[in-house]
């Protein structure tokens, strides 16, 4: 199974899969590459089929803080979907990326005219925001920090 | 096997001593004169810090009589535990407690999923997985940690990726970390296993331990073949005190290795 197969298209019904893949175009972004700016127009997405990329925050006067890495098959860019189109995280290669990279403009209008498609596209994409929200709240609870009781290290 | 119920510590002493992170670090004990009986991955023991008194420590390293445990600095006892030089002396009293069914595993993939300290106890596992390759399907590590500065057993965790793909994430990376950021769960889309025959081995915090357990029955992942390490306040650890009652569990006795299809249902009962 290919990465494309299991990841974020593979979780889309076959038919609305060949769809959405017809857009894609192959590209290829070196390691160290800033794909998409916090704020940035958000135009495009990326579906990765090998490498990694890094989602960031513009800390002033750090460098940019990573809070999620993603890798093969994972959906790169949401905020293409919903307006105001602007990118909420910045993203860089963190190592040679090979993905499938699609025009956000045509998928938005594709899913504007083919109102199942749209369904599928959506739902697809707000079960990796889904995803990634409650992986956010489970960091959120700092599960690795010090217990407040002395039960030293048995099973954790 | 598991200890008698009331035996006496034994005397054992620390040989060396090596610092894990900021708050950890690992003992290694040699009885002093009579060694307990074996231990087997997932047991733990209750080691005493004489004066100051005792706690379940899994046990992180099994060599011959030698023991090994990796003790988080969180309390009173733990503090002094991990305080311990070369020289000093402890009581320890096992083994105690359930283990991790390896040889159940034989012929499947195995996915070992360890969250924080968690790695500790599956560490012994991983070493007997690792040593017997030809009886297991492809071994996965993954790893989860708080901080880079909170990772365990670095470099042997590093050899391990020889014979096994190791994936390691962390929560909060600093200035110099290069490797993955996010929750462990994250880490089962880059491992490679058959999730509808692998066996899977967990041990973290138990939302970390839930949370891993719920996407690998959603894989298909057999409940019964995912075992899970819990932890409650053990106190006499031969199953009379209660302290560590889990429903109709005595995670001392009857765990902490439990697997998921008995662990499932009582992690969802709210003040249980």
């Amino acid at each position: 199974m290919t990465p494309l197969q299991r990841g974020f298209l593979g979780a889309l019904p076959p038919g609305h899969r060949d769809r959405l893949a017809a857009f894609a175009r192959d590209v290829s972004i070196p390691a160290g590459t800033r794909i998409f700016e916090e704020g940035g127009s958000a135009d495009r997405f990326w579906i990765i089929r090998s490498g990694g990329a890094a989602l960031d925050v513009h800390v002033p006067g750090r460098r940019p803080a990573v809070v999620e890495t993603l890798g093969e098959g994972d959906l790169l860019g949401w905020s293409w979907l919903f307006e105001p189109y602007r990118w909420h995280l910045g993203a860089r290669a963190r190592s040679t990326l090979l993905a499938a990279e699609f025009d956000a403009g045509r998928v938005r209008a594709a899913c504007a005219q083919d109102p199942a498609f749209g369904l599928a596209v959506t739902h697809g994409v707000a079960a990796v925001i889904a995803r990634r929200l409650a992986a956010t709240r489970a960091r959120l609870l700092d599960l690795y920090a010090p217990p407040g009781t002395d039960t030293g290290g048995t099973a954790g | 096997m598991t200890a008698p119920a009331a035996a006496p510590p034994r005397s054992y002493r620390v040989i060396a001593r090596v610092p894990e992170a900021p708050d950890t670090a690992t003992i290694v004990l040699e009885p002093v004169r009579s060694a307990l009986p074996p231990f087997a991955p997932g047991q733990f023991a209750m080691v005493y810090a004489f004066g100051v008194g005792d706690i379940p420590l899994s046990v992180s390293g099994i060599d011959g009589d030698r023991l090994t445990h990796t003790v988080r600095n969180v309390g009173a006892i733990s503090a002094a535990l991990h305080g311990l030089e070369a020289g000093a002396t402890v009581g320890v009293r096992g083994p105690f407690g359930t283990g991790w069914e390896l040889p159940s595993a034989a012929g499947r993939d195995l996915l070992v999923v360890a969250g924080g300290i968690g790695l500790a106890p599956l560490r012994p596992l991983v070493r007997a997985a690792l040593a017997a390759p030809p009886e297991y399907g492809r071994p996965n590590v993954l790893i989860g940690s708080r901080t880079p500065r909170d990772l365990l057993y670095v470099p042997e965790t590093r050899a391990w990726g020889r014979s096994a793909r190791v994936l390691v994430t962390v929560d909060r990376p600093d200035d110099r970390w290069n490797g993955e950021v996010g929750v462990v769960t994250t880490l089962l889309d880059r491992a490679d296993f058959d999730p509808t025959t692998a066996a899977a081995f967990i041990c973290g915090p138990e939302p970390m331990i839930r949370a891993t357990a719920a996407e690998l029955v959603h894989r298909g992942t057999d409940p019964d073949r995912i075992a899970v390490s819990l932890e409650r306040t053990m106190h006499c650890a031969i199953g009379h005190c209660g302290h560590c009652q889990l429903g109709p569990l005595l995670l001392c006795r009857d765990g902490p290795v439990v697997t998921w299809t008995a662990a499932r249902a009582l992690l969802l009962v709210r003040e249980l």
